[in-house]
């Protein structure tokens, strides 16, 4: 078939790509632009890629790194098990229902510093119910100790978190068919037979939206721990990290390729998932 | 192999039934003979759902017994009833291939591994699965999977009934035909007791031996699709079974005949007598089969001609009675109809049906 040609509808394309420069190439640029050169009052030297050099064999920044995936690894460990056992024990129809749901969006709702700020003082061994309490049993300290630092941090986030992945499995349990689990009776299925073969199969596509957003929403994480540790006790992560760079030592050139290898560690993983996403799907067609 | 008894029936989805409209099944006495293919028709929510459901323990009913070969199995969990579902819609578990699924129930009864594949194996040749038995059962389509989910009914060699709940609901019609007849021949030789819920009349009368009509949650006849054409013994199965339903006209009698519209129509030997006097509603059915136009020089009840359509071997004629009443008449199409305003319609006694509070009197 031949196709009528007309430069002019270039033009249509124009606001698109106005309005995508502004808001995300014009941007990133400019932090691109940082990290391959100094720039220093109004003058400026090409440095390629000494700054990520810089960025890439620095202590502070793999430790934070490895602190990182320790933590995102950790998180998901707990919370995606947790969520779907969650999502299984709550009951499928009744008066219930709303009520587990509104419970379970309540933590979503809280902004990320006024988690950190609950934990915060929650967790404190003089005043906060949690860490008094656990002073009962164990010498527990947020502030003091390394362990229970991490331990605080995690189980922080599992708090605030958690609740999607139960609202996401709960979602797709509620798209299997009733004849399933009747079928599944007739069959004389165990409950984990029920779970292995009909409930999992059909979770496997939100599960992995669940992971993908935890994991991504994880490895960003800021305010959080910063409200809870300040970064103390070895619970200075990733962007915890660049904001020391950006902000108290105005390093630039450093926070800027910093910021570019941070983003495409995200970009990459999460492309990993998304081809993972891609599978699932095939799969069931 | 399994003679199934319902004594003293009923249920409702209710905690505190009040009154008989919240029962989802009225109180009922049935009986499925051993071997029988039964169909069980009516309308949607009317209870075949939930009385199949109750056959097989999916479901408790609040009152009355279930009997397997005279056992009484009413609070038995479904896994230990020796009974077989199959849904609406497809059940495969999709991780498994299609062997996995055929043996799941096997397995999950801790049979032997040599006798699974036996019986997977058997059940996958009676239901022309075997070429796919190694494949994924996620990719195949849905006439496929519906032969999965019957044949992991068909596999325990414990199964007395098979239980179908509209089956072929999302089949292609041609696939439709195909599995009807494999059911219909798995029947033969497996001789099981067959129950096939659907709302169909078509799918029920070339399936089944027998019908039950289930209407209200009422159990309102049970006969051969002949039965139900013929006598049906509720208005609701005159107009449910045929195409168009039986016409129907209130009456009153008068001398052993009814009275329509002021005209007397003569009912069979002795039907009149047999009407209960407190009768609310009394209503003449006639079928459209049976009812015709009076020959030259007959008597009959005039009525006007109002519309005829042609539908292929056969024509529809519609008539208006003198009080404005509609009915129908399906003739052979070769048939003359009378021109619009002489036409009188004759009733035959014996195919004229009395019904007082739309139950049978003869």
């Amino acid at each position: 078939m031949e196709r009528p040609v007309n430069q002019g509808a270039w033009l249509m394309v124009l606001p698109v790509v106005l309005i995508v420069s502004f808001s995300a190439i014009v941007p990133l640029m400019t932090v691109v632009n940082y990290s391959f050169q100094d720039i220093l009052y109004g003058t400026s030297s090409w440095v390629g890629t000494e700054f990520y050099t810089d960025v890439l064999t620095d202590d502070a920044f793999r430790r934070a790194l490895g602190r990182q995936f320790l933590f995102s690894g950790i998180v998901l460990l707990i919370e995606v098990p947790l969520g779907v056992g969650v999502a299984l024990c709550m009951p499928r129809r009744g008066a219930v229902v709303s009520a587990c749901l509104v419970l379970m969006a309540l933590p979503l709702l809280i902004p990320w510093p006024v988690v950190g700020t609950i934990w915060q003082i929650f967790g404190r061994p003089d005043i906060g119910l949690f860490g008094w309490g656990l002073n009962t049993f164990m010498d527990y300290n947020y502030t003091g100790d390394v362990f229970d630092a991490w331990m605080t941090m995690i189980v922080m986030e599992v708090w605030h978190w958690t609740s999607l992945v139960v609202l996401l499995s709960y979602a797709g349990l509620q798209s299997v068919p009733e004849a399933f689990y009747q079928a599944a009776r007739i069959d004389g299925a165990s409950r984990f037979a029920i779970f292995r073969n009909i409930e999992l199969p059909k979770l496997k596509g939100v599960l992995m939206i669940a992971v993908l957003l935890r994991f991504m929403d994880s490895f960003k994480i800021y305010a959080e721990p910063f409200t809870l540790t300040g970064g103390g006790n070895q619970t200075t992560l990733l962007s915890q990290q660049l904001s020391i760079k950006v902000i108290e030592q105005s390093d630039y050139g450093y926070a800027a390729a910093y910021s570019i290898i941070y983003f495409l560690i995200i970009l990459l993983l999460s492309y990993v998932f998304y081809i993972g996403l891609l599978n699932v799907g095939k799969e069931q067609e | 192999m399994a003679r199934i008894d319902l004594k003293e029936l009923a249920h409702s989805y209710m905690a505190m039934p009040s009154g008989p409209e919240d029962y989802a099944l009225r109180r009922m006495d049935h009986t499925w003979e051993d071997g029988g293919a039964y169909a069980l028709l009516g309308p949607s929510g009317c209870g075949k759902t939930t009385l199949l459901n109750i056959i097989s323990g999916l479901v408790k009913p609040s009152e009355g017994q279930v009997l397997f070969n005279g056992q009484e199995v009413t609070r038995l969990e479904p896994e230990h009833r020796n009974i077989a579902q199959v849904f609406q819609f497809p059940v495969i578990y999709d991780t498994m291939t299609v062997r996995q699924n055929l043996g799941f129930p096997l397995k999950n009864r801790g049979m032997e591994p040599s006798y699974i594949q036996e019986r997977v194996e058997t059940v996958a040749d009676m239901l022309g699965l075997t070429e796919s038995l190694d494949r994924k059962a996620v990719g195949l389509g849905a006439d496929e999977k519906q032969k999965i989910s019957m044949g992991r009914g068909l596999v325990r060699e414990d199964v007395g009934a098979v239980l179908f709940d509209e089956p072929l609901t999302v089949i292609d019609p041609h696939m439709k035909w195909q599995l009807r007849r494999k059911l219909k021949e798995l029947h033969e030789t497996l001789d099981l007791t067959l129950i096939y819920v659907t709302h169909d009349q078509i799918e029920a009368l070339t399936f089944a031996d027998k019908v039950v009509v289930l209407y209200g949650g009422k159990v309102v006849q049970l006969g051969t699709p002949q039965e139900l054409f013929e006598e049906p013994a509720h208005t609701f199965v005159g107009y449910f079974i045929g195409s168009p339903g039986m016409n129907f006209m209130d009456c009153r009698l008068d001398n052993g005949a009814a009275v329509v519209d002021g005209h007397r129509i003569d009912l069979a030997e002795g039907v009149a007598d047999r009407a209960p006097g407190d009768a609310k509603q009394l209503e003449l059915g006639i079928r459209p089969e049976f009812l015709r136009f009076a020959d030259e020089g007959e008597e009959g009840v005039p009525a006007n001609v109002d519309d005829i359509r042609d539908l292929g071997n056969f024509q529809i004629v519609t008539v208006t009675m003198g009080d404005g009443r509609r009915l129908q008449l399906k003739m052979d199409e070769e048939k003359a109809v009378p021109s619009s305003d002489n036409a009188r319609l004759v009733f035959p006694p014996q195919w004229t049906k009395l019904y007082a509070d739309s139950e049978l009197v003869g």
